[in-house]
């Protein structure tokens, strides 16, 4: 009896779960990575800053006022102005649609270009991983403040040079953790057994080694997103960045070390800089949490 | 590695095609072909690419990475000069990590969950979130400006002359010569660059310390010293904390890679003539000799900070020295 029972059940109400159950199993997983759901909160408003940067900015972030110069935080100005007039808000706003599209790309082609040489180089071996693996360790033995400094000094000061600096310095760090990841997945069983139905070398690669490798590069890249923003604003303030007037908060923080006493001028984009850094820890600590529960 | 450092760098010069000439003797240079050709036959610059390179390696070997433009004197007498400002503040700046995140970090990783390890836990989440270079302009305005309580950035009191160069560093060369006055004076100076330089490094010491004692802690050797009757201090001192070491002198090692990183920024907010500020004001004002220098020497100081690594290791683990 049960056995018709469960065959004239329709397929769909079994399988799609109700919208009360979404809601209560989202209301469990808020509960058990708090953590994870901050930094997730923390950096969806910048995104929101992102997209909607012209109806949130009260001024144009380029639009100078010499009649209200280094004007102290007030109703109009809540973040006060700057020693042109124009307003800081409005800059720290706009400064987000450069500081985090940046980071994504660079986090994005970071992520693509080192894991996809970490997973040749640990699958295949032989020389070409030797020297994948050579070229990595030669990289991660400068600090990557120092290096992509070299780097910016060597191809110019712009945002998209201060770009190329951080992938050159962020990849190895991917290639590095592909490459552990994929040299212990590759022992395991099931890839003993995909091999011995002779299944093609790549096809076990992209099928069954990576699906199984990815959580600590996802764990890294969250943390990566905060690192590299740090990265290219300190380019900016050293002048090796982003060129004025773009509003690009490591520059504007450099403004407000020449003019030491108007404590706004520096105080607002280095807070910016903070949040996303502290929202990007916080996701990767709890998605640390979340996706490996043996930490 | 050093080879392959180099390599790299060699490749970088040329395939952003800056022209050799003007790397070594500078563009002012350029006019007096004295100079240049006494450049040429020295790196070498009209033979083949690959005895170039053979030319460059042994010069770095010989010390020999030019002359800087800006300072007009050899790379290598700059580094010298500027190296131990950054090593006074990597030391200090490492003790207090270590002092300050470890006892944090035992706290914490013994009683998981409890209000003070949040605390901690919060607090370490903060101090790496912090840019150097803002959190640096901040604690000047707040104790510097406002408060009067540090002093303003250098290395010494402006009324107060170096103390004759022993070591280079300012706090040791000031009590050999027993001027203890200009010993206070860059204690002082030391502090809030300390602080800014060693807050970071604190909370990665402060994060594994915790994380490998509830790990260590959750052992049956442990089970078996509390089952002895030990006290919880000796569990933890004895016996976990032993265990401990050889994570944190892992990350000690990659922590000091960070400080001599964190210290370009710091060094450039402080003022403090040391390499990362020697770096900053190279690349800035395109001074590639001594850009080549500097990078060569921090990664030389990195790899070998590592290579201390391992062989503490061997002395730590007596499972490695067996092997």
């Amino acid at each position: 009896m049960s056995e018709t029972s469960l065959s004239t059940t329709p397929i769909d109400e079994n399988i799609r779960p109700r919208s009360g159950e979404w809601r209560r199993s989202l209301r469990i997983h808020v509960r058990k990575y708090p953590i994870f759901w901050i930094g997730v909160i923390i950096l969806a408003v910048w995104v929101l800053v992102v997209l909607f940067a012209p109806q949130i900015a009260p001024y144009d972030p380029l639009e100078q006022s010499l009649s209200d110069r280094l004007e102290p935080p007030s109703a109009l100005h809540p973040f006060g102005t700057d020693e042109l007039g124009r307003d800081i808000f409005s800059r720290v706003v706009y400064g987000a649609q450069i500081s985090l599209p940046t980071s994504f790309i660079v986090v994005i082609v970071s992520v693509l270009v080192g894991s996809a040489l970490g997973a040749v180089s640990g699958f295949m071996g032989g020389f070409v991983g030797g020297v994948i693996m050579r070229v990595a360790d030669v990289t991660l033995a400068f600090p990557s403040i120092v290096l992509a400094l070299a780097i910016s000094a060597f191809l110019g000061p712009s945002l998209t040079n201060a770009a190329i600096a951080a992938c050159i310095v962020v990849w190895p760090s991917y290639a590095r953790l592909m490459r552990s990841q994929v040299m212990v997945v590759r022992s395991f069983d099931y890839v003993t057994a995909a091999r011995s139905i002779g299944a093609p070398e790549g096809q076990i690669l992209v099928r069954h080694v990576l699906p199984n490798s990815w959580t600590p590069i996802i764990v890294t890249a969250a943390l990566d997103v905060g690192n590299i923003i740090l990265l290219v604003s300190a380019l900016s303030f050293l002048g090796l960045g982003v060129a004025p007037p773009t509003p690009e908060w490591g520059a504007m923080i450099s403004l407000g070390r020449t003019k030491f006493y108007q404590w706004w001028l520096a105080t607002f984009p280095g807070l910016a800089i903070l949040t996303v850094i502290f929202g990007s820890n916080l996701l990767s600590e709890g998605l640390r949490e979340w996706l490996d529960p043996t930490i | 590695m050093l080879l392959g450092i180099s390599l790299g760098l060699f490749v970088i010069y040329n395939i952003v095609q800056v022209d050799p000439l003007v790397m070594i003797v500078g563009e002012r240079a350029m006019n007096n072909p004295q100079i240049v050709e006494a450049a040429i036959e020295k790196w070498g610059l009209d033979r083949p690419i690959w005895e170039q390179y053979l030319t460059y390696v042994t010069n770095l070997v010989r010390g020999d990475f030019g002359r800087s433009f800006l300072t007009r004197r050899p790379v290598t007498e700059d580094l010298a000069l500027y190296l131990p400002a950054t090593v006074e503040l990597a030391i200090t700046s490492l003790l207090f990590a270590t002092l300050v995140g470890i006892p944090l970090g035992i706290v914490g990783g013994i009683r998981p969950g409890s209000l003070l390890d949040r605390l901690a836990w919060s607090l370490s989440l903060l101090l790496a979130s912090l840019p150097p270079f803002w959190s640096g302009l901040v604690v000047l305005f707040v104790f510097y400006y406002h408060l009067g309580v540090a002093p303003g950035p250098g290395r010494l009191d402006p009324r107060m002359t170096s103390p004759p160069q022993v070591t280079g560093l300012f706090t040791l060369d000031a009590l050999l010569a027993g001027d203890t006055a200009a010993c206070a004076s860059a204690l002082h100076h030391l502090m809030l660059p300390t602080v800014i330089l060693g807050g970071f490094t604190m909370a990665l010491v402060l994060r594994v310390t915790r994380a490998s004692i509830i790990e260590e802690m959750r052992k049956e050797y442990i089970r078996t010293a509390r089952s002895k009757g030990l006290s919880e201090r000796a569990v933890v001192v004895q016996h976990a904390l032993r265990n401990v070491l050889i994570p944190l002198v892992t990350i000690l090692g990659l922590a000091f890679a960070g400080l001599l990183g964190g210290a370009v920024m710091t060094e450039t907010i402080f003022d403090w003539p040391g390499l990362g500020q020697y770096l900053v004001r190279a690349s800035s004002n395109l001074d590639y000799p001594a850009i080549q220098g500097g990078t060569l020497l921090i990664a030389a100081i990195y790899i070998l900070v590592n290579m201390t690594v391992d062989i503490l290791y061997g002395i730590l683990d007596p499972r490695v020295r067996h092997e």
